[in-house]
């Protein structure tokens, strides 16, 4: 990446500017490492007013309360103002309007489009219709780019590096965007993936071609327990209840829930992660432990949006 | 040339050979040849020594853009391409497995967008050895061209 220096200090370039944030495929290893080092800048020194007289549109076409919470909040705190709707049930798409029309108008009122949609591509769609930047937020099974970038904020900033980890991912792992997105960005690093789900939820074959492609080290297991020893990063997803039933949901969720009791096995510097909302994954009882660092994870969803948010519309 | 004249030969036009067999009714699906009224002949299950069985397409008064010989190679990778001038052989064309095809496969995830939205769909190509597999533009997920054939109206 191509470097100057402004004022002494060493500045990057930002090729993220006037860009969507779409999918972790379309990212580059230096824009990710890019996004990661400002949202730790605005963590260290929050910057109140980069996004002055900014409109932001928070375009919910699928509910989902804490990811436009937290884009809201984000955007709020760069001094940001924030239009937008939270469902589709009261717009003009339940009269039918194509997403085609939809985001060519609200693209004229807003400098930013935040869009989340019940259809796979829906984000990719809007980027191609709207002159202004726009980041996925979540895109049926596809993609959740913002999390994942989030989620790897905090796995740098609890084991203070990412080269080298060896990282568990466990639940959902053949229908959960969230994994899939993290997947794609795990494996521009050096680390070794332990995957842990039932054969009904295992990864699929193309996200295991991805991993393969890439040179990563992966294997797959049935328990948390047969290796938590060797990890650095559990994360864990929910596994989706309406897929299953009773039974084989009820036999799930006790083999791929956290005991409390084998993390006496595991190794001091380990940390838990979880997207959120948990079902029944992690007890409660480990919220407390030295391992739990979810709520972290969560909370560090505003820095890294915050980031993007400036990336995409400050120079 | 003369190998060929199995199946009579065209004046002008294009003669796409080593098709494998089966592959030649969505490769004239794919061209739209039902749609002009340009003599078409067409060999199916002939004897190849390279391919055992081999279909053959001539259509007479039809020149194939690059772009068109390309998505020809979707269907059959080792396509020979000629275009045919009073009889003979003027332009071979040099076939590239395209990275993309537009507006031809119908995306088998029923949530993908491209299933509500008045949009082409647009799949990315790889091969896998011989598989060829397609990957949406848009909901990104990846299937194998046969199980696309299977779904697609247009072939
Ligand atoms: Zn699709």
């Amino acid at each position: 990446m191509a470097k100057h220096k402004t004022c002494g200090k060493l500045i990057m370039n930002n090729t993220l500017y006037g860009t969507d944030i779409i999918s972790i495929a379309d990212l580059q290893l230096d824009q990710i490492n890019h996004i990661l080092k400002t949202a730790a800048q605005l963590k260290a020194k929050p910057a109140p007013d980069l996004l002055q007289h900014k409109i932001i549109a928070n375009c919910f076409f699928e509910p989902s309360t804490r990811t436009r919470l937290s884009f809201e909040t984000a955007a709020l705190r760069l001094g940001a103002r924030v239009i937008g709707f939270s469902d589709a049930e009261n717009t003009s798409i339940k009269k039918g309007e194509s997403l085609h029309d939809s985001i060519k108008i609200i693209a004229n009122y807003a400098d930013l489009i935040v869009i989340r949609h019940t259809h796979a591509g829906a984000a990719r769609l809007a980027a191609d219709v709207a002159n202004k930047p726009v980041i996925n937020a979540g895109d049926a099974a596809n993609q959740h780019p913002t999390q994942a970038l989030l989620d790897l904020f905090t796995i740098k900033e609890c084991q203070q590096k990412i080269a080298g980890l060896n990282i568990a991912l466990t639940g959902d792992l053949k229908y959960g965007r969230t994994i899939h997105s993290l997947i794609q960005l795990l494996a521009l690093f050096d680390i070794r993936l332990f995957l842990i789900a039932p054969e009904a939820l295992s990864l699929s074959e193309q996200f295991a071609n991805h991993l393969k492609k890439k040179g990563i080290k992966f294997s797959f297991h049935q328990s948390i327990e047969d290796v938590i020893h060797k990890l650095d990063i559990l994360y864990m997803t929910r596994i989706q209840q309406e897929r299953f039933t009773p039974l084989e949901y009820q036999t799930f969720t006790e083999h791929y829930a956290l005991n409390p009791a084998c993390l006496h096995k595991a190794k001091p510097n380990l940390k838990i992660l979880h997207p959120l909302p948990r079902v029944n994954e992690i007890p409660m009882s480990i919220d407390n432990t030295p391992h739990a660092y979810y709520f972290e994870q969560a909370a560090n969803g505003i820095w890294v949006r915050q980031a993007l948010l400036n990336l995409l519309l400050n120079k | 040339m003369t190998k060929t004249l199995s199946v009579s030969a065209i004046k002008n036009g294009t003669v796409i050979d080593h098709i494998p067999a089966a592959q030649a009714l969505k490769i004239l699906k794919l061209l739209q040849i039902g749609t002009h009224k340009n003599c078409v002949t067409l060999g199916l299950n002939l004897v190849s020594k390279s391919l055992g069985l081999k279909d053959l397409i001539k259509i007479e008064n039809r020149i194939l853009t690059d772009t068109e010989a390309n998505e020809v190679t979707v269907f059959a990778p080792k396509a020979t391409i000629n275009i045919i001038e009073n009889f003979d052989i003027v332009k071979k064309i040099t076939t590239r497995f395209p990275d993309s095809i537009v507006g031809v496969f119908t995306c088998a995830n029923p949530v993908c967008i491209t299933q509500t939205e008045a949009i082409k769909t647009h799949f990315y190509l790889e091969e896998y050895g011989k598989q060829i597999k397609l990957t949406c533009r848009y909901c990104e997920e990846q299937f194998d061209r046969d199980h696309l054939v299977a779904l697609s109206a247009a072939l």
